[in-house]
């Protein structure tokens, strides 16, 4: 019995079904065409006919939204987006590697330790860090930033990159050892080449964490000059007060990296963010 | 003996991470315990030892209580909206009645996951806007202008609006999770199912969910644990007002050690959500182990 697959459904029920998720697909997309069609339009525009088109294409907001600011913020989260993933990549798959060379209950251990972590939200550490980070003289740095998104992004890591480990075969490695291979060799030569598709998630999860973060950027820095996106958006807000086409514009770059990452490989975006979920 | 050295040289390789965790994870919670005992401000020198009265001060502090009520709101709705309603959506779009438009939807339901929370709390000033928003425009539209509200600046609705910001932006991500859950499920349990008769309720509700019910527990506990620890949103759109209408912990902690400046005050917060989000993920973190191990 083989049913022909329509695109709308025949049936009543399937019907009602499929309004009722092309409401939800309105829901989600109207604000935000609603929110680029705004950032052409000025104040007037904006507050005189909230839905219509603009009358004139007010292209110049994004040059003013990028010359008051946003194009410091975009630096500041590029640099600190590449810097903790290189951070992440780099120590959490030494870690997993480390972890599945220990023999005996050593590696176990570390492990826990790590996995521990994760009980924790970043909530309950950002007084005690910005007292730290103050003390060590980081505060007005991008490492205010850098390390505890490393130190926060490091358990999930290491407990997807260590399981990714445990599954490659012993024979090469095994070989390795018999022609005299150090360990660094073995792993930089056998493990990091193979594990490329677990890396390509962590570098999805964690560029996706380190561009959007909030709290901590808020929190743990102190000078403009080194704010990311997120916290910047809001200084814009406050500064720019009616000039809502100007800040619409700066929400529409700030989104511009992962929604073009997203369309360029949604499928794989998509397993990097689920990933941490489904493997428990 | 060769054993002990190549077991020392792959300890060197744990010792960036264990260092970065010992710095930045452990040692900031063991501080934050040390803290909840002491009183202090951000520019003092020296801290005092007030033992327990800090803990005493959460029984009696209304904030406290006010907070709790909207955190437990917001974790039975997100349970409701994002678990609940996610699980049907997620279900429904599986159904092969919509294979073809499948990957649109769940493609559209996603993109909101991408934005980072201060876009989408800026663009929810912009919906609540009471002169301009598009919600008051839209009850304009089709004639309920009576209907019309200062969404955030009405203290009996602030906290559902704070609330449904979050919905929106994470219904697609759990619905996502429990899509990945349900594509996992072999499909010849529901081709069984419907030689024996079973229709899409039925097959639903003693296939699908008996099938998923780990991903259901994920999701649970990380929705549960995420309004426990809720901060940017009332953050951004609201700072916890009107007056304390939309507070929560995180919130009223950050506004007790950096605006009030009781730096321990803040940490014996700092130490109720540990123990309400440590107590939760536990749950998870001790069940799974049982699951993986059931399942080989």
């Amino acid at each position: 019995m083989i049913k022909k697959n329509y695109i709308i459904p025949r049936s009543i029920s399937g019907i009602l079904v499929f309004l009722f998720l092309c409401i939800l697909v309105f829901l989600i997309v109207y604000p935000l065409f609603w929110i680029l069609i705004s950032s052409f339009k000025d104040y007037q525009g904006i507050y005189q006919d909230v839905w219509g088109l603009p009358d004139a294409w007010h292209f110049e907001n994004y040059l003013r939204a990028w010359d008051r600011g946003i194009s410091q913020y975009f630096v500041n989260s590029v640099i600190v987006t590449i810097a903790t993933l290189i951070g992440v990549v780099f120590v959490a798959s030494a870690a997993s590697f480390g972890i599945v060379q220990i023999r005996g209950r050593l590696g176990n251990i570390i492990f826990l330790i790590t996995m521990c972590c994760m009980l924790l939200s970043p909530q309950v550490c950002v007084l005690p860090l910005f007292m730290l980070l103050r003390a060590f003289g980081l505060n007005d740095s991008y490492f205010a930033m850098i390390f505890p998104y490393i130190a926060f992004r490091l358990p999930i890591s290491i407990m997807l990159i260590r399981s990714f480990f445990v599954g490659i075969s012993k024979e090469l490695e095994e070989a390795a050892i018999i022609d005299g291979a150090s360990l660094w060799k073995i792993f930089t030569k056998i493990y990091v080449p193979l594990s490329k598709p677990i890396i390509s998630t962590v570098v999805i999860m964690t560029v996706y964490y380190a561009w959007n973060e909030f709290m901590f950027a808020t929190i743990l820095v102190d000078s403009s000059s080194l704010r990311t996106i997120p916290v910047g958006l809001m200084v814009f807000r406050d500064g720019l007060m009616t000039e809502w086409g100007v800040v619409m514009a700066g929400m529409v770059i700030s989104c511009i990296p992962l929604i073009t990452i997203y369309l360029i490989m949604s499928k794989s975006f998509i397993r990097g963010l689920t990933a941490g979920s489904v493997k428990g | 003996m060769l054993n002990r050295k190549r077991n020392f040289s792959a300890f060197l390789f744990c010792v960036p991470a264990l260092v970065i965790l010992a710095v930045f994870v452990y040692l900031p919670l063991i501080e934050n315990i040390i803290f909840s005992f002491q009183s202090f401000t951000l520019s003092s020198r020296t801290r005092t030892f007030v033992g327990l009265a800090n803990y005493k001060n959460l029984f009696t502090d209304p904030i406290i209580a006010q907070s709790l009520i909207n955190n437990v709101l917001y974790a039975v709705i997100s349970i409701v909206m994002q678990v609940g309603f996610g699980l049907v959506l997620a279900a429904v779009l599986e159904d092969i009645v919509f294979r073809k438009t499948e990957s649109f939807f769940r493609t559209i339901f996603f993109i909101p996951t991408l934005l980072s929370m201060t876009v989408v709390c800026l663009l929810f000033e912009f919906v609540y806007n009471p002169q301009m928003g598009l919600l008051n425009s839209f009850l304009e539209l089709i004639g309920l202008e009576e209907a019309a509200q200062i969404w955030l600046g009405n203290s009996d609705l602030a906290m559902m609006c704070v609330i449904m910001v979050s919905q929106w932006q994470s219904y697609g991500y759990i619905t996502m999770l429990f899509i990945v859950a349900i594509q996992k499920i072999p499909s010849d349990l529901y081709e069984a199912a419907i030689v024996d008769g079973a229709g899409k309720i039925r097959r639903f509700i003693s296939i699908t969910c008996p099938m998923v019910r780990q991903m259901f527990f994920v999701t649970m506990v990380t929705t549960v644990v995420g309004a426990f620890t809720v901060f940017n949103e009332p953050y951004i759109l609201t700072g916890g007002g009107p007056g304390t209408a939309t507070m929560v912990l995180s919130l009223h902690m950050y506004q007790t050690g950096f605006v009030k400046n009781q730096m321990g005050y803040a940490s014996t917060i700092a130490m109720l959500i540990f123990i309400i989000t440590a107590a939760l993920s536990s749950i998870q973190f001790f069940s799974f182990g049982k699951e993986k191990e059931g399942d080989r």
